[in-house]
């Protein structure tokens, strides 16, 4: 695994991923007790509706209470945020979260590319991104972006995703500061800001 | 994307000069949408785009029309329309005349939606829908009823989904590549150009329906959006809202109660 560079000012670690990277999560959340410093906002590509099986699958298998993102809702550190079908998932300068119902990005409504590039906006280098595994190639504008804003990027290793598209795509358009199989990832989560 | 200084800039142009307060809206949603625009048309320089939006008429319509989202679908959250059809159209079933309003309708197919379920709950004949909105292309789209056949597949499943138990193609005659929708349910409907930003309440209404509209908005323009409901709504009457959206944080409580889990609330003093 690569040297850890300290993140000890960070304020949101956003997780991207699509076919396969629900796997990665459930490797991940259950291990992490507790985030007091950050926020933690997963974007998944999901089946359209208002469907909110992913919101439930999530809650049973972390730790880290998560809230549910209506409109405006507030944007807090220690909490974990999912974003919903069907919505583009926006970050305001006040720490609030927005929607948005515009055209799908990359097939997808959520679209990563979308939700990294408000974040990148917003936090700029106080901001880790994480690709997980995924067949498309969404993610990767979002990656650019938050680099571009002075955060942190991490993909997962394409050899132990199950889709390796999203991910190497990644690599092969950016410099990602990590490249890490999801053990690496959750010790890299514990470590932010310790 | 563009800087935090242009779209300030812009927002404070564009009301200079046309009036249009764009200041309310959501940022991060604005700013993506100017930033669209900006690079769709091929600008480089923020300036020149800023330039052609002051001085010339036409581009400020094209702009304000590709900056509103207006992405709508036929019966879009089924379940929704199930609550309409089995609890609020018993209730407004009760009424001599029923008035609705759907604000932000943009190309019209939640109102064809809704127009369906009132045929086919009998009360149609007495039934007169407003629809409105601020951008006047999707307006005409949706006085034309005329959508493109290729959703239709889409749109039959929401209706079945929704607890529609006819066939869906008996509302609409295709032809080429569209579908138009049958002409009595057109004439039940009343489009007209609407801004929720700056304009009054105009009738008084049993049901409004503002869906995936607030969400466009901050904190302060919701809460003039919901007030001005409210004036337009009489006792008794509904308010319906998106999914991810609520009245929570912009009306006394007690005022309104709220139908189980749904996104739709009862004027009840
Ligand atoms: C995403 S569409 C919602 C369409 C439909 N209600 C639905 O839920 O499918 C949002 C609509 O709000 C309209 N809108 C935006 N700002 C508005 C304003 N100030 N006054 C009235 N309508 C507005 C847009 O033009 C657009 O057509």
């Amino acid at each position: 695994m690569a040297e850890s560079k300290v993140i000890s000012d960070c304020k949101v670690v956003i997780i991207g991923g699509s076919a396969g990277s629900l796997h990665a999560l459930m490797d991940i959340l259950p291990a992490i007790p507790r985030i007091d410093s950050f926020a933690l906002v997963i974007v998944l590509h999901r089946r359209g509706g208002d469907d909110q099986t992913l919101e439930g699958l999530i809650k049973i298998k972390t730790k880290i209470p998560v809230r549910i993102i209506e409109d405006k809702v507030s944007f807090l550190p220690g909490f974990l945020y999912v974003a919903p079908s069907n919505y583009h998932l926006l970050f305001e300068n006040n720490d609030t979260l927005a929607l948005d119902t515009s055209e799908k990005v990359n097939y997808s409504r959520p679209s990563i590319d979308v939700s990294f590039e408000s974040a990148a906006e917003v936090y700029g280098k106080n901001l880790v991104g994480i690709l997980l595994s995924g067949s498309n190639a969404d993610g990767t504008e979002g990656i650019k972006a938050i680099q571009k804003a002075g955060g942190t990027i991490i993909i997962q290793d394409p050899a132990s995703a199950e889709m390796p598209f999203m991910p190497n795509n990644a690599i092969l358009n950016t410099t990602p500061d990590y490249i890490l199989n999801t053990q690496e990832i959750l010790n890299f989560i514990l470590s932010i800001n310790n | 994307m563009i800087a935090d200084i242009e779209l300030e800039t812009f927002i404070n142009d564009v009301y200079e000069y046309y009036g249009f307060d764009f200041g309310s809206y959501s940022k991060a949603s604005l700013k993506r949408r100017v930033t669209r625009i900006f690079l769709l048309d091929g600008f480089t320089n923020f300036y020149d785009f800023l330039s052609k939006v002051k001085y010339d008429p036409e581009y400020y319509k094209r702009v304000v029309d590709e900056i509103t989202v207006n992405v709508t679908e036929m019966f879009r959250d089924p379940s929704f329309y199930k609550i309409v059809r089995n609890e609020i159209l018993p209730v407004l079933a009760t009424k001599p005349f029923i008035r609705l309003w759907h604000a932000g309708c943009s190309t019209g197919e939640e109102v064809y939606s809704m127009a369906i379920l009132l045929k086919e709950a009998g009360l149609l004949d007495r039934s007169l829908i407003y629809a409105t909105d601020i951008n006047s292309k999707v307006l005409e789209t949706a006085k034309k009823g005329i959508f493109p056949l290729r959703m239709m597949k889409e749109y039959s499943d929401n209706y079945r989904d929704s607890g529609g138990q006819q066939d869906f193609s008996n509302y609409y005659i295709a032809n080429y590549g569209n579908v138009k929708f049958n002409q009595d349910l057109t004439a039940k409907m009343v489009f007209s150009q609407h801004n929720l930003v700056s304009d009054h309440s105009f009738n008084e209404f049993d049901m409004i329906l503002c869906r995936n509209v607030l969400i466009y908005f901050d904190n302060d323009l919701q809460k003039r959006a919901i007030s001005l409901f409210d004036e337009s709504l009489s006792v008794l009457g509904f308010l319906a809202l998106g999914t991810k959206e609520t009245i929570k944080y912009s009306i006394a409580s007690g005022k309104y109660k709220q139908l189980e889990k749904e996104k739709v609330w009862q004027k009840v003093k």
